[in-house]
């Protein structure tokens, strides 16, 4: 139950020639779930194993609440932290797996026994309690993997590395819940790492986005759909993403066009359509309708520029052919040189 | 079920396989039962004696003795080799410049000569000259392998720890290297001790390899002939005779054809039965799992 704080922190790896992770300053407030989001490759498994120890930073300091925790090791670090791929102890039971971490810190029996049947019964393993580890399928062990980082009421943060990959899709949602309403009840920080942008848009409190070992934005998910810090944010959150055309907004309203310095972000969502005859919005042309169910995808072109709309079901969308677009001018962003313009 | 054509007579491609594996030991060894139910009086005169050399062998009180000294030799090897072997293989770094020096420096014995390593041993713990027996002298023992049974004893089984012990210690090395990082890790994240990552993390991936170290060690041990022969000809007195070395002497030095033949199937098959009963114990529970 502590603040994370990272001051001026930076990780280069033995032999690498470049940063894994550029000197940053990141805090992820108390109690909180942070989402950590990115593309592969951009340092979020190495950021999270300097919070928990695991890596001892080039440059920079960790702290967790009061204390700079540095110089210590994971063990001393009170985090626990759950990894992609599976890690079970083959020869404990699950209970024994459970109660793993805790014994190794002193817990008394009775403790033990009692959080480790408290966090089974929260991922679903109750039943597997006293059965060996052995030969149970992955997203099983990945299940038990994650008692073990929720089972200790003492931590600091519990730190979870893309936690879900093991698992069957289908029972992804499911065990989501489960992470949340355990995260409710131990109240520490939980930061989740994942490259799934709809992954940490569902569980995040706060979303953290990196790019190329560096953090490009931190907010809330709807503070990052609104108001993308730069045009990696805009293309990189959302489904699809945000259009990107040359222009801006003057006065009210889009208008495209200009050097190419200048880029207006409008969200799918916020694009609509016009009769073709009429003199609203720019000339368009559809090319295809996407009929995903619950909304239909437009993929139009103005000019030689791709332009998606996202019109939700029940509002008619238009047929393949010559139309206008029109933008939501208030919910577009202007980029300037790749960055928000304020 | 597919409607594939059948065609048998893929099955003659299996032909090479069986001759040369006919050649290499099926013909070797009918030659040997041959010779172990007959009495080969001379090249043209042989008489059909039965069961009656591998009563004889089994009776022999000398064999019997071989057999106990083969028996304790091997139990010492495998006692002293698999744990020793499997504690430097923990000590070997991962990698880094490090690794690949340590591990040619630890193979360099398993590549001289098996008569070499008993020269090489035999001038090694000599008393007057060698730099072994020298240096226990110096420390005040009373040492000479020679004369006493017992620094025989010991000076075999120096020489065969330091032959094979890297041979355990390259297995082992090899299959703690396939012990998966993310699983250090979360140990200690879970706050566990070095030796709770070897019992539940190390331990458990090491158990193929180290089936096959124990295998290979006591397959080997317990046919241990050319070191000890130049090392100490079996001597003082029979003290470090083992069985192989028991059976040519029954064979070649007093042409005794039938008994050592008989006697060597018993050998064979003891071995062959030693093996297997290890190898089934040590794959029973995976094979369980696997059910
Ligand atoms: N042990 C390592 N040694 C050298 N480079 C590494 C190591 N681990 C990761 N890297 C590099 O550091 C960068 C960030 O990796 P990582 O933190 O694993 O990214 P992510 O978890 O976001 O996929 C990558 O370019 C990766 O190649
Ligand atoms: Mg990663």
């Amino acid at each position: 139950m502590a603040e994370i704080e990272l001051r001026d922190l930076a990780h280069r790896y033995a032999g690498a020639a470049d940063w894994a992770l550029r000197p940053l300053d990141l805090t992820l407030a108390d109690g909180e779930i942070h989402a950590l989001l990115g593309p592969s490759g951009c340092g979020k498994t190495t950021l999270l194993n300097l919070v928990s120890g695991l890596l001892s930073p080039t440059r920079g300091a960790v702290r967790l609440g009061d204390a700079d925790v540095t110089a210590l090791g994971p063990r001393e670090r009170g985090v626990a932290q759950v990894f992609q791929f599976p890690v079970v102890y083959e020869t404990m039971t699950v209970r024994g797996n459970l109660e793993f971490p805790l014994r190794n810190r002193g817990v008394p029996a009775a403790v033990r026994r009692r959080r480790a049947e408290d966090v089974a019964a929260r991922l679903d393993l109750d039943a597997l309690l006293d059965r060996s580890t052995r030969g149970l399928p992955a997203d099983v062990r990945q299940r038990i993997a994650l008692g073990r980082g929720l089972v200790r009421e003492d931590v600091a943060a519990v730190l979870l590395d893309e936690p879900l990959t093991a698992v069957d899709p289908a029972a992804r949602g499911a065990l989501r819940d489960s992470l949340r309403a355990a995260h409710r009840r131990i109240a520490s920080t939980l930061v989740y790492v994942t490259h799934d942008q709809g992954e940490a848009l569902a569980i995040a409190d706060r979303v953290v986005v990196m790019d190329h070992g560096r953090v490009v934005q931190q907010g809330t998910p709807r503070e990052l759909l609104t108001r993308p810090a730069d045009v990696f944010v805009a293309r990189f959150l959302g489904s699809p993403g945000m259009n990107l055309l040359p222009g801006g907004v003057e006065a009210g309203a889009v208008r495209l066009g200009g050097d190419g310095r200048r880029v207006v972000g409008v969200r799918p969502e916020d694009v609509r359509f016009a009769p073709a005859d009429g003199a609203e919005g720019v000339a368009a042309d559809v090319e295809e309708v996407v009929d995903e169910g619950h909304r239909r995808l437009v993929l139009a072109r103005i000019g030689d520029r791709r332009v998606v709309a996202a019109v939700p079901d029940p509002e008619p969308a238009p047929s393949p052919g010559a139309c206008r677009v029109t933008f939501d001018a208030a919910r577009a962003v202007e980029f300037v040189d790749g960055e928000a313009a304020s | 079920m597919s409607e594939r054509p059948r065609d048998d007579r893929s099955w003659w491609l299996v032909l090479p396989v069986v001759l040369a594996v006919s050649f290499s030991a099926i013909v070797p060894l009918m030659t040997v039962v041959n010779y172990s139910v007959q009495d080969i009086l001379s090249p043209d005169q042989r008489v059909f004696v039965g069961w009656e050399w591998f009563r004889k062998a089994l009776r022999d009180p000398e064999l019997h003795a071989a057999f106990g000294r083969q028996l304790g030799f091997s139990a010492a090897v495998l006692l002293i080799e698999l744990p020793f072997g499997l504690g430097l293989a923990l000590l070997m770094p991962r990698r880094g410049a490090l690794a690949g020096f340590s591990m040619a420096a630890l193979a360099l014995p398993l590549l001289v000569p098996w008569n070499v390593v008993g020269t090489v041993w035999q001038v090694f713990s000599r008393p007057d000259i060698g730099l072994g027996g020298r240096a226990a002298r110096a420390l005040g023992l009373d040492y000479d392998p020679t004369l006493d049974p017992v620094d025989a004893w010991a000076t075999v089984l120096a020489m065969d720890v330091w032959h094979w012990t890297p041979l355990v210690t390259l297995l082992a090395y090899a299959g703690l290297k396939a012990v998966p990082e993310p699983f250090y890790r979360a140990a200690a994240i879970d706050g566990a001790s070095r030796w709770q990552v070897f019992r539940h993390v190390e331990l458990p991936r090491l158990k193929s390899v180290l089936t096959i170290a124990l295998l290979l060690r006591f397959m080997d041990s317990f046919m241990i002939y050319t070191e000890p022969f130049v090392l100490t000809g079996g001597g003082p007195g029979n003290a470090t005779t083992f069985l192989s070395q028991t059976l040519t002497r029954l064979a070649v030095g007093q042409f005794d054809l039938g008994p050592a033949a008989a006697f060597s199937l018993i050998y064979f098959l003891i071995v062959l039965a030693t093996s297997h009963v290890f190898y089934t114990a040590l794959t029973r529970r995976e094979r369980e799992e696997g059910r």
